[in-house]
């Protein structure tokens, strides 16, 4: 005897997004906690030393928040004017930052007060890094210079002016201590050596440079500005490798994960997009504001992104642990010993074994199909949970009664407040193509079966009115579409070689080859 | 023209075993059933089929126990015959010669020496008129008789043979036809007769379907066509008569069937329920759902602990009564018509076809043995008439068998079809195919053609359809859903002229398409899907194609509805041959080059078998039926015949079976295949026919240990001595018994005879033992402690008989007996 045959829901396949490696892993981040500074984030650092602290430069203020607080455990707020550009040096102890009036403070981590001041700058400085010996710090000013000082003596060491505008983008080189690379609203990328004293390369990027990063490897330069990213290789001599444009705003931020080393970008129009190796899109985290600057903790642990409302948004990355802690202390029903209770009893060899029989379990419209009570098990399918979050079960349900020649049965003899219900699912789902034709079968059958009883509700004629609109409006547009297919149609015929007849395109249209016929 | 008689078409496997009602064996061991022109023997425990009662030569159209002798059973034939069986030993008692067609028997308790049968009564079939008539069997020891001693009961008989029923052990008989119901008193002699109402005011069908009379009790249930259940009482008197309905079934009530008690009454239709009333409780009712196809017959053994059930799928069902399926005797499911092509799977070399609803059957044709069901539809059936249901229509395997490719296909009334392209893997885990793919909207339209690529790296699919393409479809990454490589996506998608495709097939090393655009026959190249020439033969369209293989590859065959089976050849591109026959189906040999054409012509169909590359036929068989074949199939042989006969030869590595259009397979079958089966026919021995009980369980050990021993011993040691033995007893026995000695005398050599005498070496230390130990008996002055002893010895010489003692040991076992044993003596006295 064979057992009911449940109903079988048909999952279409998804289009669009596909599950890769690369996703789980950027998915797997918490929700971001929201810090709000006082002014747009223009910078976020973080300290290359174990507890990984970061310091975030907003409006007049310079704050460092370790990893897990929300409240910042240093504050550096001795600017008269919007501070910018605050960067760890290579041990995590010092702190550099430019302002607007063209000051350079050096702060040490522990204290509050400045240890050096650099001046010469005539004009605000957006931009400042140590160089990675760490005696020396490199700043990049809106008066188009760019300015090595001594950290000890607090002097400037040399003054290069080469960029043409505004210098907003600084990266020195973490293994050449005379290297650093700079980005200009001048549209161009040069890099300079303190050794020549000048420029050694010069990229055109085509747009005003906002970032510029470098690769651990430093044989891959990256730079942002505009919409556009651009990857250079340095080893070929400035060659463009890639040009990039997923965004729609400017970029703004570029930074690396330290895991895989994968490109993200962030930018003004709210996103941050994530890169594999072969600088395709694998992943994007929407922001609530326009990003001004990202930067992402060592391992990954976290990933702070700056907007221009001032909030500072913050990623932590789930672990394993947090997840176990967390079912252990919500688990309060019965223990695994409940479940495997007598189940993993092993029958000695005199044993009789008598069988239990394995207990069919049924969704309840099936239960409901099982016993033929057609009506109900509509009911059940247009239950609100179910036609709202699985539209494709009710439909499973509608096309089981259809197959069994009782739809017209289970759709009869309802009234106002349930033909409602249906009638709201149809408006929904009608021109779905993957509903459309179940559907439209028990629209034809609903109006037949009250045909002579509609006008009596007000609310039920208004819902057809609007099923007519809907389908009409759909008709036009299938007829449309069939227009401009017929138009592609010719277009490609007259663009084929005459006494070649084209076969229809397969489904990977590129491999839709052109046949011969005689 | 070579026309041998020794290649005959042969019916095989796969007869209705759903014709007749089951009948189980008063000891619910063996279940029989009519087959074809056989009655089968099957057991109720393990399903297995034991034997078959081999005799008639027309279908078998009734059996029933034989009521004096609940161990022989009588059968009835179309071809006039009653046979009397041993059906537990399969042996033929007697024969009783009617002489007329018989459709139907009937045997009562109380009517013994008489026979009841349901005879045509009119000559010509068209009219169809049923008599009931008894026979009187005539006693005689001859094989056959010839039983011509009838008299009609009755002629108002419908030809439904489960509307006659005998009740209360054969006092009355009821039979129903149409409205009327019929009830014969045998000892009044009085037939009265009650009648319905065609129909009443909702509209009822009151028909009567079959009926059932109660075994001890007067009461008549009828089965009616708009599903009620009717129960009449009070017959006995014309006029006061009652009757109380019941109604359940939604359909026709095919059968009804009273337990042996009369405690229940069992109903099935084409519900497939088993529904049992209480009788006497007439709402209580108990249900068996979902038994399988339709239930036809209801039969119950005479215990009443076992049920049986004959479903229209060709299945038998025996249940016990506590309501469980304990077993599914299934035979070849036949539907209205195959569907699906006949096919072979290559891994389990089943046939397989359409079985029962929205599965395809594997079916072992060596074995004639119903393999498995593969459930492609995956959903409820519902059974009701005229319902419009998801049926298998296509399916193909691929070369290896890995693949298997089904369509399923519902609404062939209305407009708007459905259909659906599954495929299938094979799953060596579970040895059995799983689901796949799922592809919904294949094409616009049906389907009409489908196959595999031969070649054994890549598996391709091509579909042919009426929405005037043809779709090709691989197994690998879709662009579109990023899935894993398992799953199968459209690959190519190709069409000529907008001409509806009629056939593909793809050639021997598949380095070849072709597919038939009506007239039109075009050749593609799957690697490049180029479309490398037309191929044309007007008029006609194209309905079968197929390529040759081996050394005639070069060959492209076809057929046309204008009666023409062209050969094109392929390097030339030019017709090489074509004539005039209406072939119904081309069906080339996987295994050689040769190709079988049906071809029906004058209402008979004639066999071709020749070879693309020579113009005379191999083989031609003229009237190989006198229907039309659609369906054929070459099996492979599991060991190749090696005759060396020109006519025979292409039956040597594989063999052809086809389905006529009245669903009869038959296949060709040479002389030589048919002397082996008769000789291992005959080493079929029937299984034991000792019920497995505690007590058989505990005697049976017993015995075969027994038979065990002596089968070691015999060879040993008893041999030379029975031979000894039977020289004394010769003796004893031939001599004349006034010359023979006293019995005293005698009795003295004739135990010894029996007993065991060894030669040689070891004789001797026994010799020393027999004399010690007579010693010792002569010691011992207690009678029980020498019994004792005496026992001890018997035992002791049992077990010397074989090993051979050494000389140590010997020494050590004399010690021990001659220790004195006296103090057990004691042990033993104070024991009770």
């Amino acid at each position: 005897m064979a057992s009911f045959k449940p109903t079988k829901v048909q999952f279409l396949p998804k289009l669009g997004e596909k599950v890769t490696e690369d996703t789980l892993y950027w998915k797997n981040y918490k929700s971001p906690v929201q810090i709000k500074e006082f002014g747009a984030v223009t910078k976020i650092d973080f300290s290359p030393l174990a507890p990984h602290n970061y310091a975030v430069t907003a409006s007049t203020r310079i704050h460092v928040y370790g990893l897990h607080s929300q409240e910042p455990i240093r504050s550096f707020t001795r600017f008269r004017d919007t501070a910018y550009g605050g960067s760890f040096r290579g041990d995590g102890k010092l702190l550099v930052a430019g302002s607007e009036e063209g000051l350079i403070r050096l702060f040490d981590i522990c204290g509050r007060v400045a240890l050096r001041q650099f001046t010469g700058h005539s004009k605000a400085v957006h931009v400042t890094s140590f160089l990675s010996d760490g005696f020396r710090v490199v700043s990049g000013s809106d008066d188009l210079t760019c300015r090595v000082w001594d950290v000890p003596s607090a002097v400037e060491l040399s003054s290069i002016t080469e960029h043409t505008d505004y210098i907003r983008a600084l990266a020195p080189s973490k293994l050449n201590p005379d290297l650093f690379v700079t980005g200009s609203y001048d549209h161009t990328v040069k890099v300079f050596d303190m050794r020549s004293g000048s420029s050694v390369m010069t990229m055109q990027h085509g747009h005003p440079v906002e970032c510029v990063l470098l690769y651990p490897s430093e044989a891959l330069l990256v730079s942002t500005g505009g919409r556009y990213v651009k990857i250079w290789d340095l080893l070929k001599g400035g060659q463009e490798l890639v040009s990039l444009k997923n965004h729609h705003k400017t970029v703004t931020c570029a930074c690396l994960s330290s895991v895989g080393n994968k490109l993200l970008t962030g930018s003004l129009d709210r996103h941050v997009k994530v890169y594999n190796s072969s600088y395709k899109v694998v992943h994007n985290f929407d922001c609530d504001a326009s990003i001004l600057s990202m930067a992402v903790a060592p391992d990954d642990e976290v990933v702070a992104v700056g907007m221009t409302n001032g909030v500072l948004s913050v990623r932590h990355r789930k672990h394993k642990k947090d997840k176990e802690t967390l079912t252990s202390r919500r688990r309060r029903g019965p223990s695994y010993r409940v479940f495997v209770k007598g189940k993993n009893f092993v029958p000695r060899q005199d044993d009789f074994l008598v069988s239990k029989p394995v207990k069919q379990y049924l969704r309840k419209y099936d239960k409901q199909l099982k016993s033929f009570e057609v009506s109900k098990a509509l009911d059940t399918a247009l239950q609100m949970w179910t036609r709202t979050s699985k539209p494709e079960v009710t439909v499973a349900v509608i096309i089981e009664l259809n197959r069994r020649g009782t739809l017209k049965n289970a759709l009869a003899g309802r009234n106002e407040e349930s033909l409602t219900k249906i009638l709201n699912f149809l408006l929904k789902h009608i021109f779905d193509p993957r509903f459309s034709r179940p559907l439209l079968t028990v629209g034809d059958i609903v109006l037949d079966l009250y045909r002579q009883v509609l006008h009596q509700s007000p609310v039920v004629e208004r819902q057809l009115q609007r099923l007519m609109e809907v389908l009409g409006r759909e008709a036009e547009l299938q007829q449309e579409l069939l227009q401009v297919l017929g138009i592609l149609d010719t277009l490609f015929a007259s663009l084929t070689p005459r006494k070649e007849v084209a076969a229809l395109a397969a489904l990977p249209v590129d491999q839709g080859p052109q046949l011969q016929a005689a | 023209m070579v026309e041998t008689s020794d290649i005959r078409v042969v019916r095989c496997g796969g007869s209705k075993v759903n014709l007749t009602p089951p009948i189980i064996s008063s000891d619910s061991r063996f279940v029989l059933c009519t087959s074809g022109d056989l009655v089968k023997v099957y057991s109720t425990r393990t399903e297995e089929w034991l034997h078959s009662l081999q005799g008639h030569t027309n279908q078998v159209t009734g059996i029933t126990l034989n009521p004096a002798n609940h161990l022989q059973v009588y059968s009835c034939s179309v071809d006039g015959t009653v046979k009397l069986w041993d059906f537990i030993d399969g042996i033929l008692i007697k024969t009783f010669v009617i002489g007329c067609p018989l459709f139907a028997i009937y045997v009562s308790e109380k009517h013994t020496g008489v026979l009841f049968l349901h005879v045509s009564m009119a000559t010509d079939s068209k009219n169809e008129c049923f008599q009931l008539v008894s026979v009187h069997l005539p006693k005689s020891a001859e094989q056959e008789v010839e039983a011509k001693e009838m008299s009609a009961v009755s002629s108002h008989i419908s030809k439904n043979p489960s509307c006659t029923a005998f009740g209360r052990g054969g006092e009355y008989i009821a039979f129903a036809r149409h409205l009327q119901l019929n009830v014969y008193f045998f000892r009044k002699q009085k037939t009265y007769s009650f009648s319905l109402k065609a129909t009443d005011k909702k509209g009822a069908k009151n028909a009567f379907t079959c009926i059932a009379c109660h075994p001890t009790d007067d009461c008549i249930a009828t089965g009616h066509e708009d599903g009620k259940i009717r129960l009449w009482r009070n017959f006995i008197h014309k006029k006061e008569y009652t009757y109380s309905t019941q109604h359940w079934h939604h359909n026709a009530v095919n059968t009804l069937c009273f337990t042996p008690e009369g405690t229940h009454l069992l109903s099935g239709g084409i519900e497939s329920v088993l529904v049992q009333w209480q009788y006497g409780a007439d709402n209580r009712k108990e249900f068996l759902p979902r038994l399988g196809g339709s239930i036809l017959h209801i039969s119950a053994s005479s215990d009443g602990q076992l049920f049986c059930t004959s479903h229209s799928d060709n299945k038998i069902t025996v249940i016990e009564s506590s309501f469980k399926v304990c077993g599914v005797i299934q035979g070849l499911v036949k539907g209205d018509a195959v569907l699906t092509d006949l096919m072979i799977d290559p891994r389990s070399k089943a046939l397989v076809l359409n079985g029962k609803p929205g599965h395809l059957q594997f079916y072992s044709l060596l074995r004639d043995k119903h393999l498995y069901n593969l459930d492609i539809v995956q959903q409820e059936y519902i059974y009701e008439a005229g319902l419009d249901q998801f049926e298998v229509v296509k399916a193909a395997f691929d070369i290896k068998g890995s693949w298997l490719a089904t369509v399923e296909e519902r609404g062939k009334k209305s407009s708007d079809l459905e259909f659906f392209l599954k495929l299938w893997a094979f799953d060596e885990r579970t040895q059995s195919f799983v689901l796949n793919t799922t592809i919904t909207a294949a094409h616009t339209d049906r389907i009409i053609s489908m196959c595999f690529s031969s070649s054994e790296e890549t598996t391709m699919l091509v579909t042919a359809a009426e929405d005037s393409q043809f779709k090709a479809w691989c197994q690998g990454a879709d662009a579109d859903t990023q899935q894993d490589q398992n799953f199968w996506s459209c690959d190519f998608v190709g069409s000529y002229h907008k001409l509806n495709p009629t056939n593909c097939s793809f050639s021997a090393d598949s380095s070849l398409l072709a597919v038939s655009f009506q007239e039109v026959i075009t050749i593609w190249s799957p690697d490049t899907w180029e479309m490398l020439t037309t191929l044309c033969q007007p008029p006609g369209v194209i309905r079968d194609l197929c390529f040759g293989r081996l050394s005639c590859s070069k060959y492209l065959l076809g057929t046309t509805t204008k009666n023409l089976l062209c050969c094109w050849n392929l390097l030339t591109c030019e017709l090489e041959w074509s004539t005039s026959v209406d072939v119904s189906k081309l069906q080339p040999d996987p295994f050689s080059e040769n190709v079988a054409a049906f071809s029906y012509q004058s209402k008979h169909t004639d066999l071709f078998v020749f070879k693309p590359s020579e113009p005379r036929p191999l083989f031609t068989n003229k009237n190989v039926c006198s229907e039309k074949v659609h369906r054929a199939v070459f099996v492979p042989r599991e060991e190749p015949l090696n005759s060396c006969d020109e006519s025979t030869q292409w039956l040597n590595r594989s063999q052809l079976y086809f389905l006529t259009q009245n669903m009869d397979l038959l296949t060709f079958s040479t002389a030589t295949e048919e002397d082996r089966m008769l000789s291992s026919s005959k080493q079929l021995v029937i299984d034991d026919s000792v019920a497995v009980t505690p007590f058989y369980l505990l005697l049976g050990k017993h015995r075969q240990q027994q038979q065990k021993l002596n089968t070691q011993s015999h060879p040993v040691s008893d041999k030379p001595q029975q031979t000894q033995g039977s020289v004394t007893i010769k003796e004893l026995l031939h001599t004349p018994a006034h010359v023979l000695p006293a019995a005293s005398v005698l009795c003295s050599m004739f135990v010894n005879s029996f007993l065991i005498s060894n030669t040689g070496v070891q004789q001797d230390p026994l010799r020393e033992e027999m004399d010690s130990e007579k010693e010792e008996e002569d010691s011992e002055e207690e009678m029980e402690a020498c019994d004792s002893q005496q026992e001890l010895r018997a035992q002791g010489s049992v077990d010397e008989v074989t090993p051979k003692l050494s000389k140590a040991q010997e020494r050590e076992l004399k010690r021990v007996r001659k220790t004195d044993f006296s103090w057990m003596a004691g042990l033993i006295d104070s024991k009770p």
